[in-house]
């Protein structure tokens, strides 16, 4: 059992004790063992499936999983495998991404204002409400339309076919609005962390010690956070899927005939009862990402945690 | 206590100012406006209805002329359904939205809360891993997916519940459960890490030395600070919850308030859409007030500060 | 530990408890059915009840419970009744109608109905200040046009005159011979003037006439509730006329958007009638339930606009190539799946008139025709999009046609999909290659589905414009003869085809679910509810199961 405070205090070695510890943990080292192949299938899977995502057959229709299509067909008679892999990518993307964003924009946001408190932290804090009540579904469409536009310009080609080409403007819209708008819950819960570590002793210590405020906040602050930061993400990366989904449904998400999780789901949805292969498989896949994602995540904490007590 | 109250009271009301200002200029800024329709309407028409509601006078006339009523506890009209005022359509789905996130919210602490601290006390073991397993469907499965498969199972196959609408009580059952378990998930895996972050401290291993119970370990020294960051999130969580869920609502046909943040905006219903996050937005700026307040309580060691 | 655990049991044992106290038992369509109530699916919330407000075919069902025109829509033919006017009848020119109106119809507070009501309602409607969308249906009536224009604020020049009480003639721009059938639409209704007056002035648009307990109406029902997205409930007038005929004692209208959640409430029985029915349950309804499943023809087209602006598009071979590509039966047999035929023309079979079927699938013409506009090699042809609202079977159809045109022709084609409000700015604006669009007829007769493509018309929206159809379209116009005017607006249509602006897809039909409980139900093609002739039996035949 390591003295808490010295372990924060001495970032040298803890990296490393988390990585042995994390290694430890059979369950978050399983899911992420299938985190990668999940991974690795959706980068592969679609190159050799032998079929596109948009390869039709509309004779055949819609039909259950059969040893020509493995998962079975949607009601344009296109692979559900490949869709599903090639889903992945986008959901996966959307879903990293925005959580990166987040991430960073949120505990650097709401460290700072937790820490600072006061009148800095009331005005940091009112900005939030204020991005937190303004009307999402017509902000993410005129930022589509607004930014679409700009995205087709000539000089943007590059960054679009960085992404995959027009079809996908949409989707890199979509990741700017996701991330800027998730931050908002993962800066309050930090905020509200920092705000019971700061009156800890460490911190004073470190105060009457005269180190500088951006040091107490990343090197004492942050890592004590990382706790309900972790599990938090585990939370957003759903959430932005999900979010994704919800978008693709309005028609603001994935633009046809490229799929996602979510569109994928959404469509299964739909079919339901008489098609519950385009339900099954789809959900599959994302239900399994996110439970590994989340024991992942779970481990990770643990790991991380200084005052872990194995 | 009063100081503050009396300087967050000042800084709600900048904020929700400053909510409107944004809210109306974006509204300007989308595409298309009231009154469109598949069949074109000729544009002196047009230009009569537009008259008719004072859309044709520019645009910051019609700003300042929203804030004048607004201080008069005017909402307006709406442009969309003719004939109702945006405080009726507010009155009126208000309280079932409130009744539907109260229940769902009932559901969803009933049900995360505990399974959050047992699996928190009973770290790594099935107590923990089993629950918390389950609470992860509630988040893996989207609203859209659970909704429907609740109405087909408990609603058709086994003939419990009414699979839509929002007449009686047995109307109330599926959407207070799809939206509840949503909500528990989150709640359950919040709660969980929480309480673990607060089970490691020097003070909770003073107590167990000491010789208190397990229970009052939990119950007694830990739940109020491990709840922080629930609590955090459940401020907005539930001015989320009672203003309405698109998705629950729209799967169970419920006339709530959460539709309005939708169709208001895809219609361009400008005055609709305007009051229902006005509505929301002072809904939320309470809610984080009390989210405050609630959080100096439960952690003495943070201040109430201005 | 055990305490906590024996709490979240309880937790769980209560909300358990809870929820089967909460269980039912009855039927709501059986309870319903036994008070004599119709349980309604209709679709969305309306955007009014006043008949000079509303535009669309949801207020349409309501509207026609609270108000009645001058004629009615047949019970099962497609033809019309006498309604308000008992009878009725024109010059040689067509162009005077008189009508002649019942002396017994009456308000639901006892007023006579009088000639004079409609006149006031038509002067209402065309108010500019009211600011009526359907104002232009009323165009018909001498006069109307300029008066709403504001050219002229005498309401005299509208040619609609009151010549006695009971005695209405209404004077048109040029001979109408379906003229009665145009006045089954509400925006020919009457309406209730010292109502209106009392609740505001006479071009007051929000007004509170059309809430329950103001509404004055000389329809069948009346008003009884009304809550916002959830419930309109109109019961028996007993001051209507016809009163005897009318079976229902209620109807109650719930505004369901959701489609599954509508069917899944239809199983679940809380409804008699449904809006429309999931795409992917019509395989099961149609073979396993046939006795309550109805699929009718529905004058409607689905078509394809072309913005003949752009640079590629507005050569007419490159168009004929992209219509010639497009394999219309295997949209409508393995994609849509619920009775839609593959459009020939552009305007489905109607009132006797056939088009000129000019509409085929011929990929090797299209080839051919697309080569002989300069681009026998395909990939340089720049990429264009087909711009579509949000909706999975807009979406579905796109991806289909994405597909045919890049098999078919080589051509890459890009999807955008918008929100509706962006989807019908960018029609107006013109700023779009390729446009999904429908159209449904307002009155059973092609030119519904032609005059829209005159020049300059607000519905044209694909920059197309041509006098010699123009001209045709004007010369129908003047001509009494059925069969003669149809050989010119079929000529009109042959024009329209050999440009190709639009690409006529399919012919709609209607699919919906009723209730063996249900009588009196016939199809109409306008999809019109006589429902005054719709009645329900408390034990039908074969009991609805789930």
């Amino acid at each position: 059992m390591t003295d808490p405070h010295l372990a924060s205090n001495s970032p040298r070695s803890p990296w490393r004790e988390a990585w042995r510890r994390l290694r430890q943990n059979r369950l978050a080292v399983s899911c992420g063992g299938i985190l990668i192949a999940i991974v690795l299938a959706c980068l592969i899977g679609p190159l050799v499936t032998g079929q596109t995502i948009e390869t039709q057959n509309l004779d055949l229709g819609a039909t259950s999983p059969s040893a020509q299509h493995w998962l079975g067909t949607d009601p344009l008679g296109r692979d559900l495998l490949t869709r599903i892999l090639s889903g992945g990518r986008v959901s996966l993307a959307v879903g990293l991404t925005a959580t990166l964003v987040s991430l960073l924009i949120g505990v650097a946001y709401g460290a700072t204002s937790g820490f600072l408190g006061g009148r800095a932290d009331a005005i940091m804090m009112r900005i939030v409400e204020i991005l937190y009540a303004l009307p999402f579904i017509i902000l993410v469409i005129i930022l589509i339309v607004v930014l679409e536009p700009v995205f087709k310009l000539p000089r943007m080609a590059w960054l679009v076919s960085l992404f995959g080409g027009e079809g996908q403007i949409k989707l890199v819209v979509l990741f700017m609005v996701i991330g800027a708008i998730e931050w908002l819950t993962m800066a309050r819960v930090v905020r509200a962390q920092v705000m019971t570590l700061r009156q800890q002793d460490f911190v004073s210590a470190a105060l009457a010690l005269g180190v500088p405020k951006w040091k107490i906040i990343l090197r004492h602050l942050v890592p004590n956070c990382l706790g309900p930061v972790i599990v938090y993400s585990t939370l957003t990366i759903p959430a932005v899927m999900l979010l994704e989904a919800v978008l693709s449904f309005l028609g603001l998400g994935v633009q046809a005939p490229f799929a996602s999780w979510g569109s994928l789901i959404q469509e299964g949805a739909d079919n339901m009862e008489t098609r519950p292969w385009m339900l099954v498989f789809p959900a599959l896949f994302f239900s399994s990402t996110l439970f590994c994602l989340n024991f992942l995540g779970d481990g990770l904490r643990d790991a991380l945690d200084p005052k872990a007590e194995r | 206590m009063i100081r503050f109250l009396y300087n967050r009271l000042w800084q709600s009301i900048a904020t929700l100012f400053a909510i409107i200002t944004v809210t109306f200029w974006i509204i300007q800024a989308a595409p298309g406006g009231p009154f469109q329709s598949e069949r074109a309407v000729s544009p002196h028409i047009r230009e009569q209805m537009l008259a008719a509601y004072g859309l044709d006078r520019p645009p910051f006339a019609q700003y300042t002329h929203y804030l004048g009523n607004l201080l008069k506890g005017d909402f307006g009209l709406t442009t969309k359904y003719e004939g109702w005022t945006v405080l009726e359509i507010i009155g009126g789905a208000f309280p079932i939205s409130l009744q539907l996130g109260l229940l769902g919210m009932a559901f969803a602490l009933t049900f995360g809360l505990p399974v959050g601290i047992i699996a928190a006390a009973r770290k790594n073991s099935a107590a923990d891993w089993l629950p918390m397993s389950i609470s992860m469907l509630g988040i893996c499965l989207p609203t859209f997916v659970m909704g429907p498969l609740l109405a087909l199972g408990l609603g058709l196959k086994l003939n419990l519940f009414n699979v839509a609408g929002w007449y009686g009580w047995s109307d109330r059952v599926l959407p207070s459960l799809t939206l509840g378990l949503f909500y528990a998930a989150y709640i359950a895996r919040m709660t969980r890490a929480g309480m673990l972050e607060v089970l490691s401290r020097d003070f909770v291993r003073t107590a167990r030395a000491k010789g208190v119970s397990e229970t009052a370990v939990l119950l007694r020294h830990s739940l109020k600070i491990g709840l922080t960051p629930v609590i955090a999130f459940l401020g907005p969580a539930m001015a989320g919850m009672v203003t309405g869920s698109f998705v629950v609502e729209n799967i169970f046909q419920v006339p709530g308030l959460g539709q309005h943040f939708v169709s208001a905006a895809r219609n361009s219903d400008y005055t609709l859409l305007l009051g229902v996050t006005v509505f929301y937005a002072t809904l939320l700026v309470s809610a984080n007030v009390v989210v405050d307040m609630l959080q100096a309580w439960m952690n003495p060691r943070v201040r109430l500060e201005s | 530990m055990r305490f906590l655990t024996a709490l979240a049991g309880l937790g769980l044992i209560l909300t358990l408890l809870g929820l089967t106290a909460c269980s039912r038992h009855d039927s709501r369509a059986r309870k319903a059915a036994r008070e004599g109530i119709l349980l309604v699916g209709n679709g969305t919330e309306p955007k009014s009840l006043d008949p000079h407000i509303a535009s669309g075919v949801t207020e349409h069902h309501l509207i026609i419970t609270l108000l009645e025109g001058l004629t009615s829509d047949h019970p099962v033919e497609e033809s019309v009744v006498p309604a308000a006017a008992a009878r009725w009848e024109a010059n040689d020119t067509l162009d005077e109608w008189t009508f002649h109106l019942r002396p017994e119809a009456k308000w639901s507070n006892g007023d006579p109905v009088t000639a004079q009501d409609f006149v006031w309602a038509y002067q209402r409607l065309l108010t500019p200040s009211l600011g009526g969308e359907y104002a232009a249906m009323l165009y018909l009536l001498k006069g109307a046009e300029a008066f709403n224009k504001g050219e002229t604020t005498d309401p005299q020049s509208i040619g609609a005159r009151a010549l006695d009480p009971l005695t209405l003639r209404l004077t048109l721009v040029g001979p109408t011979p379906y003229f009665p059938s145009m006045l089954t639409h509400y925006a020919w209704f009457p309406v209730h003037p010292p109502t209106i007056l009392a609740h505001g002035k006479i071009d007051t648009r929000a007004s509170r006439w059309t809430h329950p307990g103001n509404f004055v109406g000389n329809g069948p029902f009346t008003l009884k509730t009304w809550r916002f997205k959830h419930l309109i409930e109109v019961v028996r007038n007993p001051h209507y006329w016809d009163a005897a005929t009318v079976k229902l004692n209620g109807i109650r209208f719930l505004p369901i958007d959701n489609i599954p959640a509508e069917e899944r409430m239809f199983r679940d029985g809380q409804l008699h009638l449904t809006e429309t029915v999931p795409l992917d349950k019509i395989e099961h309804w149609r073979t396993k339930q046939a006795d309550s499943y109805y699929e009718n023809p529905y004058l409607a087209v689905y078509f394809y606009r072309i913005n003949v602006t752009h640079p590629q598009l507005k050569d007419p071979r490159v168009r004929h190539a992209l219509s010639l590509a497009i394999d219309r039966e295997a949209i409508t047999k393995n994609i849509m799946k619920a009775g839609q035929s593959p459009a020939t023309g552009l305007v489905p079979p109607v009132a006797g008139y056939t088009g000129p079927g000019l509409v085929k699938f011929d990929p090797v013409e299209a080839r051919r025709l697309l080569a002989e506009a300069g681009y026998a090699d395909p990939s340089t042809f720049p990429r264009f999009d087909i711009l579509f609202n949000v909706s999975e079977s807009h979406r579905t159809i796109a991806e289909a046609i994405q597909q045919m045109w890049n098999k078919n022709l080589g051509l890459n084609v890009g999807l955008n999909s918008q929100d509706w409000g962006v989807y019908l700015d960018a029609q107006q604006r013109l700023d779009f290659n390729v446009s999904r669009a429908a159209w449904t007829a307002d009155y059973p007769d092609p030119m519904t589905f032609l005059d829209m493509w005159t020049t300059g018309n607000g519905n044209n929206m694909t920059g197309w414009s041509r006098p010699e159809f123009d001209a045709l379209i004007a010369q129908a116009r003047t001509i009494r003869d059925t069969s003669e005017r149809f050989t010119v607006l079929k000529e009109a249509e042959s024009l329209l085809l050999q440009d190709m602006p639009v690409i006529p897809l399919y012919i709609y039909v209607r699919n919906y679910l009723v209730s063996p409980a249900v009588t009196g139900w016939h199809p109409k093609l306008l999809d019109s509810r006589p429902w005054k002739h719709v009645g329900l039996q408390v034990d039908p035949p074969s009991p609805h199961t789930p």
